[in-house]
């Protein structure tokens, strides 16, 4: 109970406290002084970013620094897999909250990543979005339906513009997205009650149609931000959280912003060593974990 | 077999395979993607497989008519208005192909208002639509003389070519030497426009890291090389039909014949060069995809339909004295050309079915989340229907669109 106060303290803490300077606004401060942007702009990749449409931002955790943002948080995931008991309760939640059918998982949990030998302990690993700050899947799609929130680094897809070419999945290294083909339980097949249920994704509380998007769409995990406030902001004690890490039966799903030196996610990084995927791709995921 | 029973054969085997893709097409405008056999892991099949096959014979037969109209090149002469016409034809059928792998098709005009040009995909996409409008007006100034002069023959010919000809009825010598220019110039600026589109489609796999299989430097060199080798295999099978075949065009079907074995003993090389360097390169993925190439449930793809069928006979017919007789120089250039497509299934499923995390296609039961892919029937199906779609517009070409004349009154196509 003492570690849930405590908890509900850290998500009330305003993210930006005069005393607390991250990195990444030191960083930004010098850049602001001119001090680093030559070297930027020689070592970062400065002909990409003139061509994306969005302004990249850089990652808390690494020493890029970024151009003037509107980015207000940092929102990521430090999954702890020692807690992680592999009950699948997350997956669940998922597809309770967001209504995905058949075929379209937004989160899955993996027994097999290491291996999984007879005397081993057995590792899961649950694995939503990672919402990469250089996310692969947003450059690669051909009309921009895909993209990060300049608010809070959310990655979505905007089912209106999508013509579901599917580039975005082969784009991504964590498959971490999926092609909705127009399967429906049988629950929703038959048109039962449940079939009038509408999906909360993105706000937009949608009954699912048939021929109508997001079938035929590219879906992913969007950190539920349907739950958010009209300030972006999560609120853990009202329920208005990732349906994964509210449900985790566990507590291995940490959830919060990496931007507020005092979230659960931020100390949970000081404190424990953590990893994250496939780090040599260069595509700076929001979700690491604890081994 | 001699020249009517070849021709019956390939008018039956187009309409019968255009009515299979009927079917098909019925089933996808009607169900979508259910009954079509990817998923989210392989998550392109036969479909983007057969497009990027048709792209590379249509990149590739338009670049081997630029020898003619920009290099010259004499010996090519009587088949070049037939590489630009395969090459349109061979276009729309590959534009077919992607179009219903589309899940929202009649979105595909939101590339043309929304592009995103830092995707290697929008850029094909614009690229090869200009390149479509260059092939059409290119075709038309080649065919114009001819369509003007037959434009008062008699019955369905004739209101065609009034119809085709868009009310010019000028043939002076001037406008011919006009249209000479005109095609040149336009042939000059197709042949980087095609370089980049085909090797933009290159791109589009090569840039993708997450893939380690398709995610070489070597990958839109490869496009283009394959492009040329299954385009000119491609384009010995149509000399050798069409035209009068194998008896008017000996020596031009022979000629492609040592062309692309050339070609094709490169991209042999390139395609060897890019496996070794895969396997001693041991990165896990990467060893994965190639293994699933070579040994994995679709071997036979690759050594039966890849090396044997595609490669290994036709270089020997090519090689040994039967590259001295247009019936087996033809019969090498279909084996090469059908078993380009082998080549391409090779790169699209393999580079997608190696998991990308350990254990991943375990960890939710769908069918839709595994990395076991083959076709289904509506893929196969909506495939044939497009085959047979390629086959019927060659024979109303054939039919319909003028033939060369040349200066002795000679009759060529």
């Amino acid at each position: 109970m003492a570690a849930m106060n405590e908890l509900a303290q850290v998500v009330k803490t305003p993210p930006k406290e005069p005393s607390a300077m991250t990195r990444r606004e030191l960083i930004g401060r010098l850049t602001k002084l001119g001090a680093s942007a030559l070297a930027t702009a020689i070592g970062g990749g400065a002909v990409m970013e003139a061509l994306s449409p969005a302004p990249a931002v850089a990652a808390p955790r690494t020493g890029t620094a970024e151009p003037a943002t509107t980015r207000k948080f940092y929102y990521g995931m430090v999954i702890d897999t020692k807690r992680c008991v592999g009950c699948k309760a997350c997956v669940v939640a998922c597809k309770a909250e967001n209504k995905t059918p058949p075929g379209v998982a937004y989160t899955v949990v993996l027994d097999g990543a290491l291996g999984n030998n007879p005397n081993d302990k057995p590792l899961f690993m649950t694995k939503p979005c990672f919402h990469c700050e250089n996310p692969p899947c947003v450059d690669v799609c051909p009309v921009g339906a895909t993209f990060k929130r300049s608010q809070d680094g959310i990655v979505v897809v905007d089912y209106d513009r999508c013509i579901g070419c599917r580039y975005c999945i082969t784009g991504c290294p964590y498959g971490a997205r999926s092609f909705d083909f127009g399967e429906n339980y049988p629950a929703v097949a038959d048109h039962t009650p449940y079939a009038a249920v509408p999906s909360p994704e993105y706000g937009q509380y949608q009954v699912r149609r048939e021929d109508a998007s997001p079938i035929g769409n590219v879906r992913k995990c969007t950190f539920c931000i349907h739950l958010q406030d009209a300030d972006g902001r999560y609120d853990r004690q009202a329920g208005r959280w990732p349906a994964c890490a509210k449900t985790c039966t566990g507590h291995a799903i940490h959830f919060g912003d990496f931007a507020d030196v005092n979230s659960e996610v931020s100390r949970l990084l000081r404190e424990r060593q953590a990893i994250r995927l496939k780090e040599e791709l260069g595509t700076n995921p929001n979700v690491y974990y604890l081994l | 077999m001699d020249q009517r029973t070849l021709k019956r054969l390939f008018w039956i085997s187009g309409a019968v395979l255009f009515a299979a893709g009927f079917v098909g097409w019925y089933d996808r405008l009607t169900h979508g993607h259910l009954n079509a056999n990817y998923g989210s892991v392989v998550t392109w099949g036969l479909w983007v497989a057969a497009y990027i096959y048709f792209i590379g014979l249509s990149a590739g037969s338009f670049l081997i008519s630029s020898l003619v109209y920009v290099f010259n090149v004499k010996r090519f002469e009587q088949i070049g208005r037939l590489a630009v016409f395969t090459a349109v034809v061979t276009l729309l059928l590959a534009l077919f192909s992607i179009w219903a792998d589309l899940g929202h098709m009649f979105r595909a005009w939101h590339v043309m208002v929304y592009p995103n040009f830092k995707s290697p995909m929008a850029w094909m996409i614009w690229l090869y639509s200009a390149y479509f409008l260059l092939l059409v007006v290119e075709l038309w100034f080649l065919l114009r003389r001819d369509l003007v002069a037959g434009a008062d023959a008699p019955g369905i010919k004739g209101i065609v070519y009034r119809l085709l000809s868009l009310g010019t009825r000028d043939i002076s010598e001037a406008t011919v030497a006009r249209d000479r220019r005109v095609v040149r110039v336009l042939a000059t600026i197709g042949v980087p426009v095609a370089i980049m589109f085909h090797g933009g489609v290159g791109a589009l796999f090569g840039v993708v890291a997450a893939r380690p299989l398709w995610h070489s430097g070597m990958y839109p060199i490869l496009f283009l090389l394959s492009a040329l080798v299954s385009g000119g295999a491609l384009l010995t099978v149509i000399a050798a039909i069409f035209q009068d075949g194998w008896h008017e065009n000996r020596d031009t079907v022979l000629a492609l014949g040592r062309m692309v074995l050339g070609l094709l003993l490169l991209d042999v090389l390139f395609q060897v060069s890019e496996m070794l360097v895969g396997f001693y390169g041991e990165i896990p993925a990467h060893i994965e995809s190639l293994k699933l190439v070579i040994k994995g449930p679709f071997w036979w793809v690759f050594w039966g339909w890849q090396v044997v069928i595609g490669t290994l006979i036709p270089v020997l017919l090519l090689a040994l004295p039967t590259r001295r007789d247009p019936r087996w120089v033809t019969l090498a250039g279909f084996l090469i050309a059908a078993g380009f497509l082998g080549v391409r299934l090779n790169i699209v499923i393999p580079g997608l079915a190696a998991e990308e995390i350990p254990g991943f296609s375990e960890a939710f039961a769908s069918a839709r989340m595994t990395t076991n892919y083959f076709p289904s029937l509506t893929e196969w199906l909506l495939t044939f229907g497009v085959v047979g779609l390629g086959l019927l517009l060659f024979g109303l070409g054939e039919l319909l669109l003028p033939r060369e004349q040349e200066e002795d009154g000679h009759v060529r196509v």
